[in-house]
């Protein structure tokens, strides 16, 4: 008897030890957010880590539990890709900024079409999604697309079965160029779709869409690139048909005016080469600051980004912000007080 | 020689005087034992409170999600489960699809693993040379080891496909047309869907029912096998005649562990049941929802307020799905049980 | 007269040999069924998951996109977690499933403790995972490793009582009777006989729950959250293997969907190490 109870308390006790050598482990921010930037995120974190030591954790719980857990102040910064306005922010005493921008890309799997072939409109995309546009031989399509051979078949939409910031640039732009859509669905970070099925994250989306035949789905950019999948062009307000790089997103971004206020959404911008589904993602944080340290760690983190970050956001397909915005972000963290009203400090 | 007896003398009938004498010279004759009465009502109360502990638990996690559901129970009240509307942009929520899809995937899971897993037991127990015993249990019960999300991610990008080309395309071209076969077997053939999220759960909980179902045959006393098998009864008779009756508790909590794993699993339906927030047609190949899946997906984004509620209501409707099923199966253990003879 | 009877018994006999031989074949297919899909899962996993698997995978820690790097501090988060939500678990588990076989099998308290038990085992993880973030997170305000031990432990509990309490209740009366008769105290007839004798099935419930856990995602994404870094601190976020292969596996990066693989294929082999293990430690030592 005495024997199995000693067998029974080694491995609580061994378990016990891990535990508690660590109590004194050095503080560490946490973030929790978007599952867009997630990977950029993770990069700078490390680069940043191996730079000064200090750790930066940054978890995509998606950009509402972001939103919700800075609320709830259980992280240190949250993360959204759909920014909040300006008055609920000055309800809640937060502030946001922009840290980087990307794009999201309609993506198709139809045989014998190339990435980069298929022609759409915002318009035409909306009525995919609706489901009023229910073949791809459908007349609409064919017009914008005159020289290829479109099947008979019927279109298999996929969208995304999370709440996403994804799918509220994908929605936002659809609600501002199909007025039926606007109507009918809305945009948001989970909408009621009337067609389609729903994967999980991007990848479920690209999954189901590399493996339906006939299928439409939308994904951001870096999974274009790393899975190489087929996209669609689409035509922007100014009427040319582009397709998603760095570049079109750039554009989309340059008519952004920033001094106003760091809410704006960059679907279906004005400019010749501008991507028309284009989104920046956002920081959020509080105002008052209970743990000013931590807010300084943080601040300090995103400073170093801004200004050694650019070249590891561009190898991973996203597109670091202006110098001339970074400007601007950097006097705006100056309302970041602690609770004696001084500012936090970070530089 | 008197006998009154003084308390702690051990009653004596000697009257020896050496008897008498070696009984004085003992110090203190009935010592009360170390391990006595009160080590054992000690034992009972940590026992009592550790019981305790799972209905304090239960009442706390139904009190907790009550208070984050009363928004949405409020609003909707009962008419939450019979609606299907789910639009978070318009703020309107009801549960029905969800539900749907909940009890249609496990449905389907119990229907293929109970009579799998039973079969398995079966084999483990009286079919299979000794020496192979262990290994093949030890096989199924490395089915229980591999993680759930590896259930989802496998049954998505390999399973998913195999099924839509080697099962879903030939069973609807078998039942184009048929009236009602037919409908069950419409909608898009991609793997996704009802089916593939119950044959998956039943690939889940097969190990758990087959384990427990296994053990609890292996426990039967040996005796009870043998008579049966003297007096000439066959295998199958011996398990299906003694050897279930005598497990029959043990084989409907067997039953019980798994599809309570079915009606829980998270990981893996998400990835396969399609996410899909209307309920149009009885196909078992439609994409579905169901609440698990949709409290995954949804509650991280769900703003504070109905949508949240809503999604907390769904698990409420859970907890309350879950409690019909066992009811049932109380009574249908108690019908069971009224056929044999009183308990010695 | 003879005849028919002999006829009679014959053909009732062949019946029941023929339902016999069914039966037989029915289990075996059975078996077969089960084995086939375990192959072709193993198969898979350990197809892509050696591939990913190296020295760096066991010694450096989760990497950023396409960087090399390992699993170690997600292993050590899930060894830890996994190993004080089993401990925390298994005594409460099996003291009430003692509580429920052999204190008090019949009273309305333990009919309903046995269903509120049964309950708890349908609950969704997810749901266990809010609860614990209603009620430790947001009170603390800080996602920590012991909110990630709570969770589990949550979900081991019930697993545990139910399959202690049926294999207690499977041990022959008799068994106890003689240690009673012997003069033993209640407790000590509980922990030395029924609890020995019915060693192997309790050992296979908490397998079963800590298979269970060992593989849990949701319970941890709100409580535990993860942690790029290394920490060995329970009050922090801590990275366990779950939640950083459901990262990974949905990422569109190469060396992140890798290591995903490799972190199926270490949580397979690990449980099925902890379960060989078991099984010779709990052998009937004649």
């Amino acid at each position: 008897m005495k024997i199995s109870f000693a067998r029974a308390a080694l491995p609580v006790a061994i378990t016990s030890v891990f535990g508690f050598v660590g109590l004194a482990g050095a503080q560490e921010i946490t973030g929790a957010g978007a599952s867009f930037p997630a990977p950029i995120y993770a990069k700078w974190a490390s680069d940043y880590n191996k730079a000064t030591g200090v750790k930066v954790n940054y978890q995509s719980i998606g950009s509402g539990g972001g939103i919700k857990q800075i609320d709830s102040k259980t992280v240190d910064f949250g993360a959204s890709d759909a920014p909040l306005t300006d008055e609920v922010l000055a309800k809640k005493g937060q502030l946001q900024f922009p840290t980087v921008i990307g794009g999201v890309v309609p993506v198709v799997n139809i045989k014998g079409i190339a990435p980069g072939q298929l022609k759409l409109t915002g318009k035409l995309l909306g009525d995919i999604y609706l489901g009023s546009v229910a073949r791809w031989n459908d007349p609409a399509i064919k017009a914008l697309n005159p020289t290829l051979a479109l099947p008979d078949s019927a279109i298999a939409q996929v969208r995304r079965a999370d709440g996403s910031g994804t799918s509220f640039l994908f929605t936002n732009y659809l609600s501002k160029v199909n007025p039926e859509w606007k109507s009918k669905v809305g945009e948001g970070t989970a909408v009621n779709w009337p067609v389609g099925a729903g994967g999980k994250g991007n990848e479920g989306v690209a999954a189901f869409v590399s493996r339906l035949p006939n299928s439409i789905g939308y994904v951001e950019y870096s999974y274009v690139k790393q899975n190489k999948m087929t996209y669609a062009i689409m035509q922007n307000s100014a009427g040319a048909f582009v397709a998603p790089d760095d570049l079109t997103f750039k554009a989309a971004a340059a008519g952004a005016d920033w001094s106003k206020s760091f809410y704006q959404i960059l679907t279906n911008q004005p400019g010749n080469d501008s991507w028309p589904i284009t989104g920046a993602t956002f920081i959020l944080m509080h105002t008052k600051q209970d743990k000013p340290a931590n807010a300084t760690e943080t601040l300090k983190f995103f400073s170093w980004a801004y200004k050694n970050g650019d070249t590891t956001a561009a190898a991973l397909d996203y597109v670091p912000m202006p110098k001339s915005v970074v400007a601007a972000i950097e006097k705006a963290w100056g309302d970041i007080k602690d609770t004696a009203g001084k500012p936090v400090a970070f530089k | 020689m008197s006998t009154t007896l003084v308390h702690g003398d051990p009653p004596s009938r000697s009257t020896s005087n050496t008897a008498n004498r070696a009984m004085k010279s003992q110090p203190n004759p009935v010592k009360r034992p170390r391990t006595g009465p009160m080590a054992d009502r000690i034992f009972g109360w940590v026992a009592k409170g550790a019981a305790v502990t799972a209905l304090v638990l239960l009442i706390a996690i139904l009190t907790s999600l009550t208070i984050s559901a009363w928004p949405a129970i409020s609003k909707y009240g009962l008419s939450f489960l019979l609606s299907t509307t789910w639009d978070p942009v318009k703020d309107e929520y009801g549960g029905l699809v969800m539900i749907y899809g909940t009890i249609a995937t496990s449905f389907i899971a119990l229907i293929i693993a109970v009579p799998v897993s039973f079969g398995i037991a079966l084999f483990l127990t009286e079919l299979s040379p000794s020496w192979l015993k262990r290994p093949l249990g030890t096989a199924i019960e490395l089915l229980a080891a591999v993680p759930s999300i590896v259930y989802g991610m496998w049954g998505l990008l390999v399973f998913g496909p195999v099924l839509a080309t080697y099962v879903q395309q030939p069973l609807q071209a078998a039942f184009d047309g048929v009236p009602y076969l037919g409908a069950f077997v419409s909608g898009p053939p991609v793997g996704i869907g009802l089916l593939s999220a119950g044959i998956i759960l039943a690939i889940m909980i097969i190990p758990f029912i087959a384990a427990v179902m296994r053990d609890v045959f292996e426990v039967t006393p040996p005796l009870l096998k043998e008579s049966a098998y003297g007096l000439g009864a066959t295998t199958w008779e011996v398990v299906y005649k003694v050897v279930l009756p005598y497990t029959k508790t043990g084989v409907i909590g067997g039953i019980m562990l798994g599809l309570g794993r079915a009606i829980g699993e998270t990981m893996a339906v998400t990835f396969v049941i399609g996410n899909f927030n209307q309920l149009d047609s009885l196909s078992l190949f439609q994409a579905a929802n169901s609440i698990t899946s949709a409290l995954a997906n949804e509650f991280a984004e769900a703003s504070e307020g109905l949508h949240q509620a809503s999604l907390m209501y769904l698990g409420l409707v859970l907890f309350f799905i879950t409690f019909v099923i066992l009811s049932c199966s109380k009574i249908l253990l108690s019908q069971l049980k009224k056929g044999e003879g009183k308990k010695t | 007269m003879n005849a028919t009877f002999k006829q009679a018994r014959v053909a009732k006999f062949a019946h029941r040999n023929r339902v016999n031989s069914l039966a037989t074949v029915l289990a075996l297919s059975a078996m077969a069924f089960g084995l086939f899909w375990l192959f072709w899962i193993l198969i898979e996993t350990v197809r892509l998951g050696i591939g990913g698997l190296s020295i760096a995978t066991l010694t450096e820690m989760t990497p950023p996109p396409n960087e090399e790097g390992g699993l170690l501090n997600a292993i050590y988060g899930s060894f830890l977690m996994v190993g004080l939500a089993t401990c925390v678990g298994t005594p409460i588990g099996v003291m009430a499933g003692i509580y429920l076989a052999e204190f008090d099998t019949e009273s309305w308290f333990a009919s309903l403790t046995r269903f509120v038990n049964d309950i708890l085992l349908s609950a969704p993880s997810i749901v266990i995972g809010l609860f614990v973030y209603a009620i430790v997170v947001s009170r603390f305000k800080s996602f920590s490793g012991y909110a990630g031990i709570l969770a589990l432990s949550l979900i081991v509990i019930p697993v545990v009582i139910r399959t202690t309490e049926n294999m207690l209740q499977l041990v022959p009366a008799g068994l106890r009777e003689a240690a009673y008769a012997l003069g033993a105290p209640k407790w000590k007839v509980i922990l030395s006989i029924t609890l020995k004798a019915a060693r192997a099935g309790v050992i296979t419930g908490v397998l079963l729950a800590v298979a269970r856990i060992a593989g849990e995602t949701a319970p941890l994404l709100f409580t535990s959250l993860s942690n790029q870094f290394w920490t060995s601190s329970l009050g922090e976020p801590m990275a366990s293997l779950p939640v950083t292969i459901f990262k990974f596996a949905m990422s569109p990066y190469e060396n992140w969907q890798k290591l995903a693989w490799a972190g199926v294929f270490l949580i397979t082999a690990a449980v099925l190490v902890l379960n060989i293990l078991a099984r010779i430690l709990t052998r009937e030592k004649i």
